[in-house]
C-alpha cells in the first residue's frame, strides 16, 4: 500500500497500534549479530514450531518477533516476554516448550533462565530493572531489541516516518538545516564533524546534482554498533537519509555497507522495497513533490573504504583509494559533486531530532557534544555488549557500572577507545567524561565507538604491534609514508616484543611517527601511529622493561616469557605430557617433569591441563 | 592573479595553478617522483611536501603535498625548511629501505643526504615504487591496461589476473614513463614483448623501418578517426614524400611564372 499523505500514515498508524494492543503477549526474540552466533535463529524456529503445535488461545504467530540486537550480547541468545519484560537469558531450542508453556500460556516466570545480578547472586525478572539497562539512554538504537527487524509495519508502530511526514510537509530545507544545527549533532563515524554544517554547506553548493551517503563500512575490529542498526532497525536509517536528502537537494543517495555485513545488505534491501511500496521513498514521496531513491553499494572488504573519499571513488566502481582533501567532499564528493557523507549512527539521530526537536537533541550529553553515543563495549569487561550513553559519561561509569567490571576481578590495565587509529587510555583516565574533545585531549579519540577493555594479562606493547599490523595490512598503499613507514614502525614494534627492541629504537619510532602523521594524504595514514603513541605515552615503563630487563611483564610477549615446572608443586601426573604436541615435555609418574625450553613452542596448553597450577610462566 | 610568498619570496601565479608548479617555475629544487606534466596530480611520494602558513593563521602550520595544494593569496611556502626536509629524509630512507637496489632511488636518496637506509631492507624489495605514473599514462592513453592490484605493503601494479593484458596495445608509454625503469620490454626483429604480451611492429612500406604495433595503430585509427594506411609509412618516409610534394609544387609554381 501507498501511503500518499500525511494523515494517512496517521491513520495507519493508528490502526496498527490497534492491531498490536490485540496481542496480550509479545515475544520478542533477540536477533543481534551476537545471538545469532550463539544460535538464536534456532530459537525462532523452535518457537514456531511449538507455537503451531500448542496453538495457544488468544496468541497469534504475529506476536513473536525477530528483533535487532537487544545489546546485552553477554547474555545471548535472548528471548523477552512483553509487555512485563520478562527477561530470559542464555536460551537453548530444549527451553522453547517451558517457555510457552510457562510463561505464554500460563504467566509464569521460569527463574533459572533470568539473569542473575552477580552483584548479589539475586535473580533480576524486567530488563529494565538489570543495571547494564538501567543506565543507558538509547536514541540511535531506540528500536533495536523493541520491533521486529524485517517489518516496515513494527517501525511505523513505534513512530517510524513520522519525522519524515513533518520535514517534507511542515518544513522548507533550511527549517531541517537550522533543527540540525541547533541539535549540536556531530558525526558519529568519528571525525565529530557538526552535522548542521556539512549540511548546510551541501545546500548551498551551486554544483548540480547533490548526493546524499550513508557510510555504513564499519571497520574498527571490535566494533558492531553500525551493523547492528542496519540489520536490526534499517528504517531508521533511510528516514534519517531521506530527511538529509530533502534539506540538502539530493535526490539520489547509496548506503555503502562493507563486504563483511551480507545481512546487513540483506535487510537494507529488504527495507528499501517496503519503504518504496509505502511511498517513503521514490517519486513523490508522501504526495510532498519530493523524489528520492536510494541504493545500498557494497564495499570490497577494504578498511580504508571508510574513508570518505576512498568511499566515494569505490561507489563510483574505481579503486577504493583516497585523494587529497584540499577541496572538501561536501563540495567536491561522490562524482565531484556536493555530497552528504554521515555515518548509520548519524543518521539513525536524525528522526528523532525533527520529531523532538534539536533543543532537545542538545539538552542531553555535554556542551560541545550533544545527544548519546553507541559503544560496542567489548574485551575484559563482564557485560560485552551493544550500549547507549549520554555523552559525558565517564569511562568508569561505562566500564564498572554498565559493564558490570574486570573480567574475573582482575586488575583494569586500559581501555581501547576509537578503532585502530584511537588511543589506549589507562586507569586514571577513567573519570574522563566520554566526549568529542575529552578523548582528544587525552590523546585518544571517540571513533565510531568501539571501546576494548584490556585487565592486567593484556600487553600494551602487544596490542600496538596487533592494531599497528591490522594499519599495514589494510593502509590502501597509496602514499609512501603510510605504506612503508606503517609497515617500519610494525617491524620495530616487533622487535622489542622479540626483546630485540632499543631505547635508540624508541626515539627513531617516535620521529618515524611524526612523519607519518604530517606527511601522509588521508586520516588512515594521519592517525596510523596512534596505537604505538598512545601506548608508548602512557605505558612506556612496560616498552623499557621489554627493552631493558628483556621480559613482558603481562606475560603475553613469546619471546620474553618461558614455562617453567615448579617442583614442589608437580605430582608427576602426566598431564600436560600429551597436551604439549612437540614433546617438549619429560617426565615419569609420580617424578617430576621438565620442560625442554628449546623445543618449547610457549603455546600455553600445558598451563592450562595441569590441575595443580604446577606451571609457572616467567 | 594571487600573490604568495615562496621561500621569502613573493610571487605571483594565477588562480587554480598548484603549488609545485609555481614552485617549478622559480626553479627551485624539490623532488616529486610520482609527478608527471600529462597527467593529473596523484600526491603518493609526498616528496613535493612544503610547509605552509599565513600570517593570520598565528603561528600554526601545516605540511601539504604542493603537487595537489592550489595556490591561495597570502600563502607564505617553505619548500626547504628543517621539518620539511625531515620529512623528506625520512621518506626517501623509507624508499631506500623498500627498494634497496634502485639506482635511481639511492641517487635521490644521496642527493638529499641519506646515503644508507636506517631501517630494516626489504631483502626481496624490487624497484617498483608504486608512483603509479604507469597506470596513470596508460589510462589517459585511453587504454587502462594495467592497474593497481592487492593494497598496502603487498601491493602491486599489474596486468588484470597478472595475464597478458587483453587491452594494452604495446605503446610503451609505461615503461617509458617508470621513473625507475621497472617495467621491462624486449624488443627482438618486428617482435615486441611487454606486460608478458606479444605484438608485432608494423613495418614502413618504403623504407622498412619498424614502426607502431599494429595494435596501436588499430587503435589510433578508430579513436582518433585517422585512416589506417597512415600507420603504413614511417614518419621520415611521410616527410620525404611531403618534400617531394612541395619540390613538385614549386617546380610547377616556377614553370607557370616562366611561362607568362
Amino acid at each position: 500500500m501507498r501511503v500518499n499523505k500525511p494523515a494517512q500514515l496517521t491513520k495507519l498508524r493508528k490502526e496498527l497500534v490497534a492491531a498490536e494492543k490485540k496481542h496480550a503477549k509479545k515475544i520478542m526474540v533477540c536477533c543481534g549479530p551476537g545471538c545469532l552466533a550463539n544460535g538464536a535463529a534456532r530459537i525462532v524456529e523452535e518457537l514456531h514450531k511449538v507455537l503451531k503445535k500448542k496453538r495457544i488461545k488468544g496468541f497469534k504467530v504475529e506476536a513473536l518477533k525477530e528483533t535487532g540486537c537487544h545489546g546485552f550480547c553477554q547474555q545471548g541468545p535472548m528471548v523477552v516476554i512483553e509487555p512485563k519484560g520478562t527477561f530470559y537469558t542464555h536460551v537453548k531450542p530444549k527451553d522453547v516448550e517451558k517457555i510457552v508453556d510457562m510463561s505464554i500460556r500460563k504467566d509464569e516466570t521460569i527463574k533459572r533462565l533470568l539473569y542473575d545480578d552477580p552483584s548479589n547472586g539475586h535473580k533480576i525478572e524486567r530488563y529494565h530493572d538489570i543495571p547494564f539497562y538501567a543506565r543507558q539512554q538509547r536514541i540511535a538504537l531506540r528500536n533495536l531489541g523493541q520491533i521486529d527487524q524485517y517489518k516496515i509495519e513494527e517501525y511505523i508502530v513505534v513512530g517510524g516516518y513520522k519525522a519524515l511526514a513533518k520535514a517534507l510537509t511542515k518544513m522548507r530545507p533550511e527549517d531541517i538545516v537550522a533543527e540540525v544545527t541547533t541539535s549540536g549533532l556531530r558525526g558519529r563515524g568519528g571525525a565529530g564533524f557538526a552535522a548542521g554544517r556539512k549540511w548546510s554547506t551541501c545546500a548551498k553548493a551551486e554544483d548540480t546534482p547533490h548526493y546524499v551517503i550513508c557510510n555504513g563500512d564499519e571497520g574498527d575490529p571490535g566494533a558492531f554498533m553500525d551493523r547492528s542498526i542496519m540489520e536490526g532497525d534499517p528504517h531508521s536509517v533511510l528516514e534519517g537519509m531521506v530527511i538529509a536528502a530533502f534539506a540538502v537537494g539530493a535526490h539520489e543517495g547509496y548506503i555503502y555497507v562493507r563486504e563483511e555485513y551480507p545481512l546487513a545488505v540483506e535487510n537494507l534491501k529488504l527495507a528499501i522495497q517496503q519503504a518504496t511500496e509505502y511511498g517513503f521513498l521514490g517519486e513523490n514521496i508522501l504526495g510532498s513533490g519530493f523524489d528520492f531513491t536510494l541504493k545500498v553499494s557494497r564495499g570490497g572488504g577494504a578498511f580504508v573504504c571508510g574513508e570518505s573519499s576512498a568511499l566515494m571513488k569505490s561507489i563510483a566502481g574505481e579503486v577504493g583509494e583516497p585523494r587529497a582533501k584540499y577541496v572538501r567532499s561536501v563540495l567536491k564528493g561522490y562524482l565531484d559533486k556536493p555530497t552528504v557523507l554521515n555515518n548509520v549512527e548519524s543518521y539513525a539521530n536524525v528522526p528523532v531530532i525533527i520529531d523532538k526537536g534539536g533543543k532537545w537533541f542538545a539538552g542531553i550529553g555535554t556542551k560541545k557534544s550533544t545527544g548519546t553515543k553507541a559503544f560496542s563495549l567489548v574485551g575484559k569487561v563482564r557485560n560485552t555488549g551493544l550500549i547507549e550513553v549520554p555523552m559525558g559519561t565517564t569511562l568508569r561509569e561505562i566500564i564498572y557500572e554498565i559493564g558490570g567490571g574486570i573480567l574475573d576481578d582482575r586488575p583494569f590495565k586500559a581501555v581501547q577507545t576509537g578503532g585502530p587509529s584511537g588511543g589506549c587510555l589507562p586507569e586514571d583516565k577513567l573519570d574522563l567524561p566520554v566526549d568529542f574533545d575529552t578523548l582528544t585531549e587525552a590523546y585518544s579519540m571517540m571513533g565510531s565507538g568501539g571501546m576494548i577493555v584490556m585487565d592486567d594479562q593484556t600487553c600494551v606493547v602487544d596490542v600496538a604491534k596487533y592494531f599497528l599490523a591490522f594499519l599495514v595490512e589494510e593502509s590502501c598503499g597509496k602514499c609512501v609514508p603510510c605504506r612503508e613507514g606503517l609497515f617500519q614502525l610494525h617491524g620495530l614494534v616487533q622487535k622489542i616484543c622479540d626483546g630485540q627492541g632499543s631505547e635508540e629504537d624508541l626515539e627513531k619510532m617516535e620521529k618515524l611517527s611524526d612523519v607519518i602523521m604530517a606527511a601522509s594524504l588521508c586520516g588512515l595514514g594521519k592517525s596510523g601511529p596512534n596505537p604505538f603513541i598512545s601506548t608508548l605515552r602512557y605505558f612506556r615503563d612496560e616498552y623499557l622493561v621489554h627493552i631493558r630487563d628483556k621480559k613482558c611483564p603481562a606475560k603475553v610477549c613469546r619471546e620474553l616469557i618461558r614455562f617453567d615446572i615448579i617442583d614442589e608443586m608437580c605430582d608427576g601426573c602426566m598431564a600436560c605430557l600429551p597436551a604439549c604436541a612437540f614433546d617438549a615435555i619429560t617426565g615419569k609418574k609420580k617424578k617430576v617433569h621438565v620442560i625442554d625450553q628449546d623445543k618449547c613452542t610457549k603455546c600455553g596448553a600445558c598451563k592450562v591441563v595441569c590441575t595443580r597450577d604446577a606451571i609457572e610462566v616467567l | 592573479m594571487v600573490h604568495l610568498t615562496i621561500n621569502g619570496r613573493v610571487v605571483q601565479a594565477s588562480e587554480g595553478e598548484m603549488l609545485l608548479d609555481v614552485i617549478k617555475r622559480l626553479g627551485i629544487d624539490v623532488p616529486a617522483i610520482c609527478h608527471h606534466d600529462s597527467v593529473e596530480p596523484f600526491g603518493s611520494c609526498r616528496l613535493c611536501t612544503v610547509e605552509i602558513t599565513r600570517a593570520d593563521w598565528d603561528g600554526w602550520k601545516n605540511y601539504v603535498t604542493s603537487c595537489l595544494y592550489p595556490v591561495a593569496d597570502g600563502l607564505i611556502v617553505s619548500t626547504h625548511c628543517e621539518p620539511v626536509n625531515e620529512i623528506r629524509k625520512t621518506l626517501l630512507d623509507l624508499y631506500l629501505a623498500r627498494h634497496p637496489h634502485s639506482l635511481f632511488i639511492q641517487k635521490l636518496a644521496a642527493e638529499h643526504g641519506v646515503p644508507t637506509t636506517s631501517y630494516a631492507e626489504v631483502p626481496d624489495g624490487d624497484d617498483c615504487i608504486l608512483c603509479g605514473l604507469c597506470t596513470r599514462i596508460c589510462e589517459r592513453m585511453g587504454f587502462s591496461a594495467i592497474s593497481t592490484i592487492g593494497r598496502g605493503h603487498t601491493k602491486q601494479i599489474a596486468p588484470p589476473l597478472k595475464e597478458a593484458p587483453p587491452d594494452c596495445v604495446g605503446c610503451l608509454a609505461c615503461a617509458h614513463c617508470c621513473p625507475t625503469g621497472f617495467i621491462k620490454y624486449s624488443e627482438r626483429g618486428p617482435k615486441r614483448k611487454i606486460w608478458g604480451k606479444q605484438f608485432e611492429r608494423i613495418a614502413c612500406s618504403q623504407c622498412g623501418k619498424l614502426t607502431l604495433t599494429t595494435e596501436f595503430a588499430d587503435s589510433l585509427s578508430v579513436t582518433r578517426d585517422i585512416p589506417r594506411e597512415y600507420f603504413d609509412i614511417c614518419d621520415d618516409c611521410r616527410r620525404m614524400e611531403i618534400a617531394a610534394t612541395m619540390g613538385r609544387l614549386s617546380q610547377w609554381t616556377r614553370e607557370e611564372e616562366t611561362a607568362s
